[in-house]
């Protein structure tokens, strides 16, 4: 069990709370609370620039907030120096949407990768982990291959089993739906939810692809005017009357979230003054 | 005034590279002896950027000697002078061109791959992801990259010099008829270990600079098509004007 999980009480793993970040004139977010519990897959949702992303690196320690706090386990993660916050990411594994494979390494050394950095285990034993998580994502016999030689999906796995070579208490995916083809997609969604349960873990996901967290998520939260604007289990966000949880859910194209970008008038833009030049 | 006011704001961005560079090449040489601990990956680096750039050297070291003892040769025929054509050739290329021309070379084959592909590497998040893997990428890409080409500028000037020597030896003496015993022996009475130790000293400088330069340029690179591009081209630029400033400011020191 690694640290994340070591004082766990009743104390959801990740805490979140009164969070403020702007980036220029710009507020990602303003006030946002939210709680991701132990044990569960929880799908953070949200259209494009609703900061979901932004999000998920504050969680990581990757940027700072400008208010609030953000606890990790028991790492209060806006204060952590270099060295704890090092410490901590050991403990969290993370799915980035390209795979981000390391180019000039095969498959087989990608997931040994970090267990040759932090450990010093015996090379039979590196080899029988690395071979043990590979078959779990299904490309034992890819080992021997570079990513450049594996499509997107099957780069996505190898990304996926190296994640989770250091058996990490927290899984973190940054859109694992995106640009998959509907097997990959399948294989992808039913991994997420095996890993979780065989490994004992908590799994945040990112993404805004609502028909696949539905067959995901344990518990969903919604991103919008810098908030947590819609939370509860998929189907109650689905039933939802908010009109901007609405709009979301249902993809409608119009609704609080306008479909025009803010516009001088129409007929001003056409004729006006600029028109004849 | 705009003018000036340009010429002022692009010296403060230029001393504020200069700034950052300086405190990049601080964090490497701080990194450096546990770096040295996981010799492995530098000697591959040595590998990389030396199998990389030999080929160019060893060719370019050869025309250079070549053209160096037609050119000397015909200067000192002037004077009645053939005899000390291995001496003035073998001087050129110890002290100046051998570790100034492999430096260019370096910069224009190695340096370039080296930005290139750190630039890459961050630009498709492999450094993002390392990081999120409690690596440190400075230690584990940028270090073992700069080290490799640290030690490997030595190795290929000494190579260029010697592939020089023997290309003026092939004009000199083969194609215009100089003797070869006052060609070497005039060479070896009149090569001193301080000369040997300048150009020794030029190479590591160099070395120093042209793998500093690719691997900050590719570390601090925009992480798009564009900003790798750019980061390659100002590698080779960069590395040309600094190897050719410090050429000269060493030579004036050394004199």
């Amino acid at each position: 069990m690694g640290t994340l999980r070591a004082d766990r009480g009743d104390r959801p793993l990740v805490e979140i709370r009164g969070l403020g970040f702007r980036r220029g004139a710009v507020k990602v977010f303003d006030g946002l609370d939210l709680d991701i519990q132990h044990g569960r897959v929880t799908a953070i949702m949200g259209s494009s620039g609703a900061g979901k992303t932004t999000l998920l690196r504050m969680i990581t320690g990757q940027l700072r907030p400008d208010a609030g706090s953000v606890r990790v386990g028991p790492y209060d993660v806006a204060t952590l120096s270099v060295d704890r916050l090092y410490e901590m990411r050991r403990n969290i594994g993370m799915l980035f949407q390209n795979g981000a494979l390391l180019t000039d390494l095969d498959v087989f050394e990608n997931v040994a990768f970090p267990l040759r950095e932090h450990t010093r285990l015996p090379e039979r034993l590196i080899r029988h982990i690395v071979l043990t998580k590979l078959e779990a994502v299904g490309l034992r016999g890819a080992a021997r291959l570079l990513p450049q030689a594996l499509s997107g999906g099957m780069a996505r796995r190898v990304a996926l089993a190296r994640a989770v070579v250091m058996d990490p208490d927290l899984l973190i995916y940054d859109e694992p739906f995106v640009g998959l083809d509907p097997i990959s997609m399948g294989v992808v969604v039913r991994l997420i939810r095996r890993l979780n349960e065989a490994l004992g873990i908590t799994s945040i996901v990112i993404s805004h692809d609502i028909h696949e967290l539905r067959d995901v998520s344990d518990h969903s939260f919604l991103l919008g005017d810098g908030r947590v604007i819609g939370e509860g289990a998929h189907r109650e966000l689905m039933a939802s009357e908010a009109p901007l949880v609405r709009q979301f859910m249902h993809g409608e194209a119009d609704g609080p979230v306008a479909f025009h970008y803010p516009a001088p008038d129409y007929a001003d833009d056409l004729f006006g003054p600029e028109s004849r030049g | 005034m705009s003018v000036l006011r340009e010429l002022g704001e692009s010296f403060v961005s230029f001393l504020r590279i200069l700034g950052d560079m300086a405190l990049f090449l601080l964090r490497l040489v701080m990194y450096t002896p546990r770096g040295l601990l996981r010799f492995r990956l530098v000697v591959h680096q040595v590998h990389n950027t030396g199998a990389l750039s030999l080929v160019i050297i060893m060719i370019s070291g050869l025309f250079v000697g070549m053209v160096l003892a037609l050119q000397g040769f015909d200067l000192l025929a002037r004077f009645n002078s053939e005899d000390a054509l291995g001496t003035a050739a073998a001087l050129a290329l110890i002290k100046e061109l051998g570790p100034v021309v492999t430096a260019l070379l370096f910069a224009g084959r190695a340096g370039t791959a080296l930005a290139s592909e750190i630039g890459l590497m961050k630009a498709t998040e492999q450094l993002s992801a390392m990081e999120m893997m409690a690596v440190d990428p400075m230690r584990r890409v940028v270090l073992p990259r700069f080290l490799g080409g640290v030690i490997a500028m030595p190795l290929l000037v000494a190579i260029f010099t010697a592939i020089g020597i023997f290309g003026a030896w092939l004009v000199g003496v083969v194609m215009m008829g100089v003797d070869a015993g006052s060609f070497w022996s005039q060479m070896q009475a009149n090569v001193s270990g301080d000369e040997i130790f300048e150009g020794v000293f030029k190479s590591v400088v160099f070395g120093i600079a042209a793998s500093l330069i690719a691997v900050y340029e590719g570390y601090r690179a925009w992480p798009t098509a564009e900003g790798v591009g750019r980061a390659t081209t100002r590698t080779v630029v960069l590395t040309a004007v600094s190897v050719l400033i410090l050429d000269y400011m060493i030579t004036a020191a050394l004199l």
